[in-house]
C-alpha cells in the first residue's frame, strides 16, 4: 500500500515524493521472499477474500488485498491498486492462499482457444458497447 | 485445483488481449479508449545480478529495473471480462511478454507507419507463439499516408490476417479492431479441427 511520505513530516516541505520513487525497497513487506512458494498467480487469476477484514494479517498490505477482494478482482488490478510490484504482491497472495483466507479462481487453461459460444458473446458484448 | 468456490459472489471467466506496437505507437491511448476504467498500471521489479562476478560481490552489484505495464477493462457481462494488456515496448522484456501471452485469446499490433519497422518484433513473436493477431495501423490525426495494402505489402504479414485502419483514441474506432481480433479468432476456432 503507498503511503504518503508526508505523513511522516511535522513540519516544512518532505524532502522527497513519489517522483523520487518508492523509500522502501519493494521485496520488504514479503520479508525478502520473492517467489511465492507453492503456487504462481496468472494476471487475470480471480480472486475472492473468503475472510472478512476482522482477522488478523501478518501486515496491512496483506489486509489491504483481502479489502480489494471483498468482491472478485483479478491480480493484475489487485497489484495495481495495492500500488506494489506484481512478484510482491505473489508473494502475499500465496500467504493468504495457505492461511485460507481467499479463493482463486484460474482462467481455463491456455493450451486452447475459448469456444465459440464464448467467442460470439464477446463479439456480441463488444458490438454493444 | 486450488480453488474453492464460493457461494456468495459470481466470478466472471476472465480473458485477455495484449495490445502490442513500438515504443509511442499509442498502446495506452487504445486501451483507455475503449477501457470501462481508465488505464490501471502494473508494474514488476526486475533484479538482475551483474555478469561475470564472483557470488559474493553479487549483492552489490544487482540492478533493479521497473517493467510497467498498462491494461484496462471491458466487462461483456456478467459472466465474461475482457482485459487488455499494452505490452512492454522493449524488446529485452520477452520473457514478460510470454507471461502476458500465455492464454490470451489474441493480440492487437498497434503499427505506426512513421516506423513501421518497430511492429516487426511483435509480429515475429506472435506468428511464432500461433497466437491470433491483427494489424491495427495508428492514423494520427488523419494522417493516412498509406493504404492498407500498401501497409500489408511493407510488414509482409500472411494474407489471413486482418490489417485495418484505426485512429487509437476513437472507441468506436478501437471497438472495430478488437471486433475484428475476436472475429479473426473466430474464424480460427471455427477451420480448426477438434482434437
Amino acid at each position: 500500500m503507498s503511503t504518503d511520505p508526508t505523513d511522516f513530516v511535522e513540519e516544512g516541505p518532505a524532502w522527497w515524493d513519489h517522483e523520487a520513487g518508492p523509500v522502501v525497497r519493494p521485496y520488504m513487506v514479503t520479508g525478502g521472499r520473492v517467489r511465492p512458494v507453492t503456487v504462481d498467480f496468472d494476471l487475470i487469476t480471480y480472486l475472492v477474500a473468503t475472510a472478512t477484514l476482522a482477522v488478523d494479517t501478518p501486515s496491512p498490505e496483506h489486509q489491504a488485498i483481502l479489502a480489494l477482494t471483498q468482491e472478485p478482482r483479478a491480480v493484475a488490478e489487485v497489484a495495481s491498486r495495492v500500488d506494489l510490484p506484481l512478484g510482491v504482491v505473489r508473494v502475499l497472495l500465496c500467504d493468504l492462499l495457505s492461511e485460507g483466507l481467499i479463493s482463486r479462481y484460474d482462467p481455463p487453461p491456455t493450451d486452447h482457444l475459448p469456444n465459440v459460444e464464448t467467442l460470439q458473446a464477446v463479439i456480441h458484448g463488444l458490438r454493444a458497447l | 485445483m486450488d480453488s474453492v468456490r464460493s457461494e456468495t459472489a459470481p466470478v466472471p471467466q476472465a480473458l485477455k488481449i495484449l495490445v502490442a506496437g513500438g515504443f509511442g505507437a499509442g498502446k495506452t491511448t487504445l486501451v483507455g479508449a475503449v477501457s470501462e476504467i481508465a488505464p490501471l498500471r502494473t508494474e514488476e521489479v526486475l533484479t538482475t545480478a551483474g555478469v561475470g562476478t564472483d557470488d559474493t560481490t553479487g549483492v552489490a552489484t544487482k540492478t533493479t529495473t521497473t517493467v510497467a505495464m498498462d491494461f484496462g477493462r471491458i466487462t461483456i457481462n456478467p459472466h465474461l471480462v475482457l482485459y487488455l494488456f499494452g505490452t512492454p515496448g522493449q524488446n529485452r522484456f520477452w520473457f514478460l511478454w510470454d507471461e502476458l501471452a500465455t492464454g490470451a485469446l489474441g493480440a492487437v499490433v498497434l503499427a505506426d507507419t512513421r516506423r513501421l519497422a518497430d511492429s516487426f518484433a511483435a509480429i515475429d513473436y506472435f506468428e511464432q507463439r500461433k497466437t491470433p493477431f491483427v494489424i491495427a495501423v495508428n492514423c494520427f490525426d488523419n494522417d493516412q499516408r498509406y493504404t492498407v495494402e500498401q501497409v500489408r505489402e511493407a510488414l509482409d504479414v500472411d494474407g489471413h490476417v486482418p490489417v485495418l485502419l484505426t485512429d487509437a483514441r476513437d472507441r468506436v474506432s478501437v471497438k472495430n479492431v478488437l471486433i475484428t481480433l475476436v472475429e479473426h479468432v473466430l474464424t480460427m476456432v471455427r477451420t480448426t479441427v477438434p482434437a
